[in-house]
């Protein structure tokens, strides 16, 4: 029976070896349903359900709001402070969501990924897409605000907002598909994200404009500032939704396209080594967990 | 024997897994063994050079005591564990009973349960409003299906659980010791349905204690002592096999 007869191989494949991200959206369905399912379960055991959710953010604001526009004089040279912050803080929240759930995803599904094969992107994947469910009703706050300051977007202006989100959730993706797979053997790997989510929200110009930066700092070092994605896609949102709510004493920063794109092509580059990373990784998931 | 039921569906080639248990679980531990010289992981061999091959419709039963590392083997078949040596391959869709209701969420309805797992387990939206009656029905738990998960008794939770995978479309199904949990007549009724699926010429790979259910289900046995295929032939002699030395 062990004699080694050669056999036809056609139609054999190698069992738990799938193609990744491809295969997420080659399985949309089970993708929709874990969205579903992260959407619909979290909160659900909190009196406030998901209002709970936005108690921190707004609380966050406020707080903001209060100590760097008004104590420390922030919103000088920024007018409507409040669509100005409320725009970045926004954005800077989807990026923490997406990439902190992303991040513990692989460990808060270890019952599944020890016991059953399925491209385990999914649950990053998933993670990140749940975070962007939770953003939209924050973007309806947004405009509402924005169309009481005098907003009224044209296309150019939609067309910033959707690149900003783009360029946010890509990079989002990318790092939480590295920590999600190094969080598996390194329990401590969400001490890194913390810290790279309190530099997300100060070194990007969510609480001061590009302005105040660019006086402090020389000049090559702002324009790494200006190419970090996360800038690129505030200031998108920024024009998106705040530009012409303002007087334009500020102007968007100068070479805003260019930096957005410069953005974007990191945000795929750390996409694309979150998928290498993951996969080097993923082999070891299901004995370590 | 017909000539297409002769081709393999498994094919397991010299495979060899070592499990490597590693003793630091953060950079801080990794870190502070390196500094110590200390080892940070000591390693198990589970599976010794496994060698055999499983063809269309044949039905295989895996023997051999507690921790020789038969749900190894059948997670390797599965694809959650992947093998350091050798190779396996497997044609068509590989179905698990290995551990059910792994995908389960207690705060979701018995409905959106069998959807979610079903989908995990591979199959379409379509196919599964196919087999939803089915499903629920062999389930027997019909009124129960749109309360919450975590108001089902551990009975009710394992039927709906096996009776998802039961129904998924498959060509290859592995059984894991499935079939000693449950309540006798439910027990029976899922042995019943793996026999149907023998019987379709669904190619399957049983590990169970339960030498009567063996005997039934399967015709081969291969026994494995500490991580050794020490046995492959006619299921009769692998029982003994397993119970002589
Ligand atoms: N993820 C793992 N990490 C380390 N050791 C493991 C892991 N899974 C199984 N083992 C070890 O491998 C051996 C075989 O386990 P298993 O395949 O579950 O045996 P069986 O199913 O035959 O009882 C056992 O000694 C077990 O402790
Ligand atoms: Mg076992």
């Amino acid at each position: 029976m062990t004699a080694t007869e050669p056999v036809d191989l056609t139609g054999f494949s190698v069992p738990g070896r799938g193609n990744g991200l491809f295969d997420v959206f080659r399985r949309r369905y089970l993708l929709r349903l874990l969205v579903r399912k992260g959407v619909s379960t979290r909160y659900r055991n909190s009196a406030l359900g998901w209002g709970w959710s936005y108690v921190k953010p707004l609380t966050q604001y406020f707080i903001y709001y209060f100590v760097m526009g008004i104590v420390l004089g922030r919103n000088r040279g920024i007018d409507n402070f409040a669509v100005y912050l409320l725009a970045g803080i926004i954005m800077v929240n989807l990026f923490n969501e997406a990439f902190s759930n992303a991040t513990k995803s692989i460990v808060d599904n270890k019952a599944l990924v020890k016991k059953i094969y399925l491209p385990r992107e999914m649950f990053p994947i998933a993670a990140v897409i749940v975070a962007f469910v939770h953003f939209l009703p924050q973007v309806a706050v947004l405009v509402v605000v924005s169309a009481l300051t005098g907003w009224t977007p044209s296309l150019l202006e939609l067309g910033a907002i959707l690149f900003g989100a783009l360029i946010v959730v890509l990079l989002a993706s990318g790092l939480g598909l590295i920590f999600g797979a190094v969080n598996v053997s390194f329990r401590d790997a969400q001490n890194l994200v913390e810290i790279i989510r309190l530099f997300a929200t100060w070194a990007s110009p969510v609480l001061y404009s590009y302005v105040s930066i660019a006086a402090v700092m020389p000049d090559w070092l702002t324009r790494i500032y200006m190419m970090n994605p996360l800038t690129s896609a505030i200031e998108l949102f920024h024009y998106g939704f705040w530009f012409s709510t303002s007087d334009g004493s500020l102007q968007p920063p100068p070479h805003l396209l260019q930096y957005s794109l410069i953005g974007l092509v990191i945000a795929l580059v750390v996409t694309a080594i979150g998928q290498l990373v993951f996969r080097r990784f993923e082999r070891r998931f299901a004995q370590d967990l | 024997m017909d000539v297409t039921k002769n081709r393999p569906s498994i094919i397991v080639e010299h495979v060899q897994k070592t499990f490597l248990l590693r003793h630091a679980h953060s950079f801080k531990e990794a870190f502070i063994s390196k500094i110590k010289k200390k080892k940070i992981s000591s390693s198990f061999q589970a599976l010794k050079d496994i060698d055999f091959t499983v063809n269309e419709g044949e039905s295989v039963a895996i023997l051999g005591y507690n921790g020789s590392g038969k749900s190894t083997l059948l997670k390797l078949i599965s694809g959650v564990l992947e093998p350091d040596k050798g190779r396996i391959l497997t044609r068509g869709r590989v179905a698990g009973l290995i551990e059910v209701g792994a995908g389960f969420h207690p705060d979701l309805s018995g409905r959106e349960n069998v959807y979610l797992n079903a989908a995990i387990l591979g199959m379409s939206k379509r196919e599964i409003d196919e087999r939803f009656d089915d499903i629920v029905a062999f389930s027997e738990i019909e009124e129960f299906i749109d309360s919450e998960v975590k108001h089902y008794s551990s009975g009710m939770f394992l039927r709906l659980a096996f009776s998802v995978a039961i129904h998924v479309e498959l060509d290859i199904l592995l059984v894991d010791e499935i079939l000693s949990v449950g309540d006798a007549p439910f027990r029976e009724k899922c042995r019943k349905k793996i026999r149907e699926l023998v019987d379709e010429g669904k190619t399957m790979v049983v590990v169970s204690h339960d030498t009567g259910t063996v005997r039934d289900l399967c015709d081969r046995g291969i026994v494995i002592r500490k991580g050794e295929m020490v046995f492959d032939g006619p299921v009769e002699e692998a029982i003994t096999a397993l119970k002589g030395k």
